[in-house]
């Protein structure tokens, strides 16, 4: 068109106009650590399954999990969460219900048959991975994928250690558990049976294994000093839990007595409401906000009829009764006694005082460093001997499966460098994307979707799963519910509150980059950034 | 087609014979008749494919015209006096932007006091805004201007005013002679704007301009007005050959040749003065007229070539620059500044807010030019009794009130308002 | 599962718990979301967006009204499949848009006067009319140029009904001048014109105007206020205002950094907190009545919006809030109970 000069201009020519060089600070697309992931014991990536899961791409997301643990179905179940006590959705409605998407998922792969991809090269390095618990296969299931030929020997029967003698059958069907070790196994990991190691180095020489890693569990039952009767009933919880695999259910009577504050004080609680015992009591020297054991949990065996005796001790045991001290806790919250006596019936009492470590097969191994009754590791899982590495509830930590399933994965990658004769270095880990960080104004409410629990009155007397999963719709909502903290979700909003239309679109999955050019440094992207993955950083000038 | 017509009405259907696709209205004494005339057209169908917007305001009905005319479509609008100082920005605007849009000024006296009969001081207000103003002598003048002014707009991007006297013209009834639609259609092609809004073709029409480029937007601003000069008396050659009589032209001359004394003055007192110059010269004095029919642009030379021969030249406005004179005088001394035979300049100020302009009045003015002249304006027919009483007064009392209502009481009191 | 009543939940989550495919969890207010079709997200949220206002323009850093222009014509371009004229008022928008020699416009933009927006909209819209094209009209300014010296412009628009949305970009003050009061300006407010001085320091109670009231009283098909804290609800506003001929008039609260003393960082705050705090009520009304309201989502006193920015500096002065932050307080909760703006909002 024929212009008038000056008064009338070319369309979209401010683009000549380069304000960038107003800017004095500059926004940048960043990555921080989701407190999910941060609090992960199996140094999961759990923002990173979610966001493909919250798109429908199950199987990726599946994918993108059994990458840090190879048991999602088992920790679906299982797993204490830490991640949910760290998520940041807590602060708007309730944390995002990782664990019952990760079971999802964990139980949508068995469904579906999906197997892990074996690597394609191999390194010709043997392993002897001792025990086959979830330590075990998680660094027999790591070693394999990064090309290494693993062994597990086993001393028990079956796979599982602790999975299967000491989590009830009502909170771990035995086929998840077993359908998840076979997965492990398809990938060419050797598990033998009945096989105690019992002298390390020579099993090492006689295999020409190039490194083991230990995880042998702890399944000696601590047992404490009580005064008991001939006839009274005494047992410990390992051997109850253990013989539930059994064929011979243990007798435990009418009213059974638990003596013990942690979760596994619950299971046999549990375990024995289910066994047919009219009362069940927990006798717990502490009070309820001391207790080792996880609250939902405590309310499940309430639910169920579990009765609990607070501040108090066991004096002594005679048959078909015991005595109990009350306790008050001193200013520093230890119990002291009371010298208040009371009596209670009880046809058994079992002890659950947590267990201690058969470290037998170490006899002879040099170097080794033993405190508290564990083997001490250093940051790459390895003990004071070289190439012999430990992890599980045989090292010192929180003994939970994912903690041994994140020991496993760690374990292994440093046995990988190990040798290769390399020292491993995890990538250095981003800042915190803490919730101060967020802008959580921009996430609709959406409370979290309650798993469908038994009806109570099924549940105290079957063994049937007590949570049920969630199917896919409600899983969708659930991993949608994800606030993707600290890592872009593409949810557009830089590019839409641009005054200067300087962020570029790069399509999906492609995120976005600012366009220098223009940005005149506003902060109102990184303000308006849901999910905290925008840093504005001063401009050099 | 001859006709017996008011003048506002022939207007009318000229205007509606020049297809304008958008008119604005918005009452105001003494253009009404104009509009409502449209109106009148537009509603009856007689116009079709024209928009008639009832304004709120001048100021809207040029800014709707803008918008009108930016978007492509042929606009008008009319007003007057106080109405065209209301619309004053949009009209600098129009300009401006180059936008040729179409308006008619009834021309009117502007207040306070307020006063509703005619003199030029509207136009004066809006000489320097951009716009081609032309003055109608005749109503048929008229009607051939506003054919003339959609042309010259739209020739060169730019808004024209024709500038009619207010109920002289606008109110008298006349035969005046209606083109045909088809003379119209031969002289007038369809709009084609410069530049247009079009989401085909989009463009930024007014934008901000800084230091940087402002003089050389008003220098082609006057350049581009200064091509009219050559367009009016080529259009109006054009245009009087398809009605068979003259028309239009920068301007006319009665009897000047020979002339000693030259009358210039612009619009209907033309036709008063043509009849005093008859009288003169049968009495023997060498007097002629110019009217002057384009006002902007300010044909300079063609003046210069009417006027170089003259000893004396009277210049006979409807204005007042008040603390100068007459705005036209001062332009006219600038036309005779390098002529060889410098002629002297008579500067009369007459016919403000309706005064009656007697023949025998100017007959005076003239004569008196020659042989007793005087400095600065001259206010024909002054009541120099009643405004000698009021400075009298006014240098004795300090806070000595409105002047006006101050001679109107004077003038009550003695009884010697003047008489039609 | 702490609740026992979660006993009763069945296998499938019940209809609630499922998600509506409307917006999700997560960015359910965010300008996109990926997890939908394209045609379901925002204009803004698109790559092939018209950016009709384009980058290179000179508005200051965090500008609201660069903002709201852009999410209002762009959402207008689409409604129109790009067969839409501006015009727009003299102000902000106009000098950073299109000083010479550069535009930032991309579309057929037309500046003419301060006051006659509206009026010279009509006659672009008489043009299209007359010239039987189906091509939109815009009438855009700013505050100043809307409620005060465009207004008799704006109602005689108004009240013939002509084609055109005018659309206000509310900045509560003339910004491009030096910040100093218009008729849209808030009570209290500091400006150039009425500084924090005196015995009633900032904008004197009791006086401005709400235009869009004004505007309702016109009977004209469609009339709301919007914000650029609610992209969703502005372009949905500018979507139907399009579907409607006749005078249709949005107005858009757009925070100005500069004029209201805030960071720049923080525009889309100041304005989401407008609306939260009951001060700015976003409604809709249709042939002179008020048909919707936006509820506040979270609701905070007016005294977290006022502390944000320098302009009310003089009302938290010394630690102690002024008694008129309760008056406008009390003009909040009087526009909360006028325009029902608490309670859950009714599907649009």
């Amino acid at each position: 068109m024929d212009h008038d000069f000056a008064v009338t201009l070319d369309v979209g020519s401010s683009l000549a106009n380069h304000t960038g060089s107003w800017r004095t600070f500059r926004p940048e697309y960043v990555h921080r650590l989701p407190p999910c992931n941060h609090a992960c014991p199996a140094g999961e990536d759990i923002q990173g399954w979610l966001s493909l899961a919250e798109a429908g791409d199950y199987e990726g997301a599946w994918r993108a999990l059994t990458r840090n643990n190879p048991l999602p179905a088992v920790m679906g179940r299982v797993c204490y969460h830490p991640c949910e006590t760290a998520c940041n959705r807590a602060g708007i409605d309730a944390s995002v219900g990782i664990n019952s998407v990760e079971r999802f998922l964990g139980d949508m792969a068995i469904a579906k048959g999906w197997a892990f991809a074996p690597p394609t090269a191999k390194s010709g390095k043997k392993v002897l991975v001792v025990g086959a618990g979830p330590a075990g296969l998680s660094a027999a299931y790591h070693l394999a994928m990064l090309g290494h030929s693993p062994t597990i020997k086993e001393a028990g029967p079956a796979p599982g250690g602790m999975m299967r003698f000491g989590i009830p059958k009502y909170r771990l069907p035995r086929e998840t558990l077993d359908a998840e070790v076979a997965r492990i196994v398809a990938l060419g990991v050797a598990i033998e049976y009945d096989c105690k190691v019992s002298d390390l180095r020579a099993t090492m020489r006689e295999g020409g294994f190039d490194a083991a890693f230990l995880a042998v569990g702890a399944h000696i039952a601590k047992r404490a000093y009580i005064p008991a009767g001939e006839a009274a009933k005494v047992l410990d919880a390992v051997q109850v839990l253990a013989s539930m695999e059994g064929e011979d259910r243990p007798l435990l009577g009418r009213r059974v007595v638990v003596y013990g504050g942690g979760n596994t004080a619950l299971d046999v609680a549990r375990t024995a409401k289910r066994l047919g015992a009219e009362e069940a009591i927990i006798v717990y020297r502490r009070t309820r906000e001391k207790m080792p054991a996880h609250d939902f949990e405590l309310e499940e065996a309430l639910e169920e009829g579990v009765m609990m005796k607070w501040l108090s001790t066991i004096k002594n045991v005679e048959a078909g009764s015991l005595t109990v001290e009350k306790m008050v806790l001193d200013e520093k919250g230890f119990p002291q006694p009371t010298g208040e006596l009371e009596t209670l019936e009880a046809d058994s009492v079992v002890l659950a005082l947590g267990q201690d470590v058969d470290l037998s097969l170490l006899n002879g191994v040099e170097g080794l460093k033993i405190e508290k009754g564990v083997v001490q590791v250093g940051a790459n899982m390895m003990t004071g001997a070289a190439g012999v590495f430990a992890g599980g509830d045989m090292a010192p930590s929180e003994r939970t499966v994912t903690v041994a399933v994140g020991h496993g994965k760690k374990a292994a990658r440093n046995i990988d460098a190990f040798l290769r004769g390399e020292v491993y270095a995890p990538a250095p880990k981003h800042e915190l994307a803490s919730f101060e960080k967020l802008n959580a104004w921009y996430y609709g409410e959406a409370p979290k979707t309650v798993r469908p629990t038994l009806e109570l009155a099924r549940r105290s007397s079957t063994f049937e799963e007590v949570v049920a999963g969630l199917d896919e719709s409600n899983a969708l909502y659930e991993a949608r519910r994800c606030l993707s903290c600290g890592n872009c979700f593409e949810c557009d909003n830089c590019y839409g509150v641009c005054p200067d239309n300087a962020v570029i679109k790069l399509g999906p999955g492609n995120g976005f980059k600012f366009n220098y050019d223009f940005c005149k440094g506003c902060g109102v992207c990184a303000s308006e950034c849901p999910c905290g993955a925008i840093r504005m950083e001063p401009e050099e000038i | 087609m001859l006709k017996q017509i008011e003048g506002s009405h022939a207007m009318a259907e000229a205007i509606a014979l020049c297809r304008p696709e958008v008119i604005c209205a918005y009452p105001i004494t003494p253009q009404t008749h104009i509009v409502e005339g449209l109106g009148e057209l537009v509603k009856s169908g007689e116009l079709e494919n024209c928009e008639f917007i009832n304004v709120e305001s001048e100021f809207a009905a040029l800014s709707v015209a803008i918008g009108a005319s930016a978007a492509g479509a042929r606009a008008y609008t009319a007003t007057a006096s106080q109405g065209l100082l209301f619309m004053a920005e949009a009209v600098y605007n129009a300009a401006g932007l180059g936008l040729p849009i179409v308006m008619t000024l009834g021309n009117r006296a502007i207040g306070a006091p307020i006063n509703i009969w005619n003199d030029h001081s509207d136009a004066m207000s809006m000489r320097d805004a951009g716009w081609i103003q032309l003055f109608a002598e005749t109503n048929q003048e008229a009607v051939d201007l506003h054919i003339l002014a959609f042309r010259l707009a739209e020739e060169l991007s730019m808004p024209v005013m024709v500038c009619v006297d207010g109920f002289i013209l606008t109110h008298a009834f006349e035969r005046i002679d209606i083109p045909e639609q088809a003379q119209v259609d031969a002289f007038l092609p369809p709009y084609d704007p410069v530049q247009v809004l079009d989401p085909e073709n989009p463009a930024s029409i007014g934008a901000m301009v800084g230091p940087e480029a402002f003089t050389e937007v008003r220098f082609l601003a006057h350049y581009k007005q200064r091509q009219a000069l050559r367009l009016i008396p080529a259009f109006s050659a054009e245009l009087g050959k398809i009605f068979g009589r003259a028309t239009g032209g920068l301007l006319r001359t009665y009897r000047i040749e020979d002339a000693e004394t030259v009358v210039v003055a612009m619009g209907s007192i033309c036709g008063t003065i043509k009849d005093t110059v008859d009288e003169m010269r049968e009495d023997g004095v060498k007097i002629g007229v110019v009217c002057l029919v384009s006002f902007r642009p300010f044909p300079v030379e063609a003046l210069g070539e009417v006027l170089a021969e003259a000893k004396d030249v009277v210049v006979v406005e409807k204005s007042i620059a008040v603390g100068v004179g007459g705005a036209l005088a001062d332009n006219i001394e600038g036309a005779l500044r390098n002529l060889e035979k410098r002629p002297r300049l008579h500067s009369a100020i007459a016919g403000l807010g309706g005064r009656p302009i007697p023949r025998d009045s100017l007959r005076r003015l003239f004569e008196t030019a020659v042989t007793d002249p005087w400095e600065g304006p001259h206010f024909l027919d002054l009541n120099d009794r009643v405004v000698g009483r009021e400075i009298h007064r006014v240098r004795k009392v300090r806070r000595s009130g409105s002047t006006a209502e101050n001679i109107l009481r004077q003038l009550a009191l003695t009884s010697q308002l003047p008489q039609d | 599962m702490t609740d026992v009543q979660m006993t009763d939940v069945p296998a499938l989550a019940p209809d609630e718990a499922q998600q509506k495919l409307k917006f999700y969890q997560k960015g359910t207010f965010t300008v996109g979301n990926r997890l939908i079709s394209e045609g379901e997200r925002s204009v803004q949220a698109s790559q092939a967006r018209s950016n009709a206002l384009t980058s290179g323009h000179r508005a200051c850093q965090g500008c609201g009204e660069a903002l709201g222009a852009r999410y209002a014509i762009d959402a207008a371009m689409r409604a129109s499949g790009n067969d839409l004229i501006a015009v727009n008022a003299t102000g902000c928008l106009e000098v950073f848009t299109t000083p010479y020699p550069e535009t930032s416009w991309q579309l057929p933009w037309l500046h003419s006067l301060f006051g006659n927006a509206a009026a010279v909209a009509t006659g672009v819209a008489a043009a299209m009319r007359v010239k039987g094209k189906k091509t939109r009209v815009i009438a855009q300014g700013g505050d100043g140029g809307t409620t005060d010296i465009g207004f008799q412009c704006l109602s005689g628009m108004f009240e013939r009904n002509d084609d055109v949305l005018y659309i206000c970009y509310d900045n509560e003050g003339y910004m491009n001048t030096g910040v100093q009061r218009s008729s849209a300006t808030p009570p209290a407010a500091r400006t150039a014109t009425t500084p924090a001085l005196g015995p009633e320091p900032g904008n004197v109670f009791g006086t401005g105007k709400f235009v869009p009231k004004i505007a309702v009283a016109h009977n004209i098909p469609y009339v709301a206020t919007a914000t650029v804290a609610d992209l969703h609800d502005l372009e949905r506003k500018v979507v139907k205002a399009m579907a409607i001929h006749g005078a249709r008039y949005i107005q858009i609260n757009v925070p100005c950094p500069l004029g209201w003393g805030a960071p720049s960082c923080d525009t889309i705050k100041l304005a989401r907190f407008a609306v939260e705090c009951g001060l700015y009520p976003i409604f809709e009304a249709e042939h002179g009545r008020v048909t919707h309201a936006r509820k506040i989502r979270k609701q905070i006193p007016v005294r977290e919006y006022l502390k944000l920015q320098k302009r009310y500096a003089h009302l938290f002065r010394g630690g102690v809030d002024d008694p008129r932050v309760a008056r406008i307080q009390a003009i909040c909760d009087a526009h909360i109970a006028e325009y029902g703006l608490l309670g859950d909002d009714e599907e649009v």
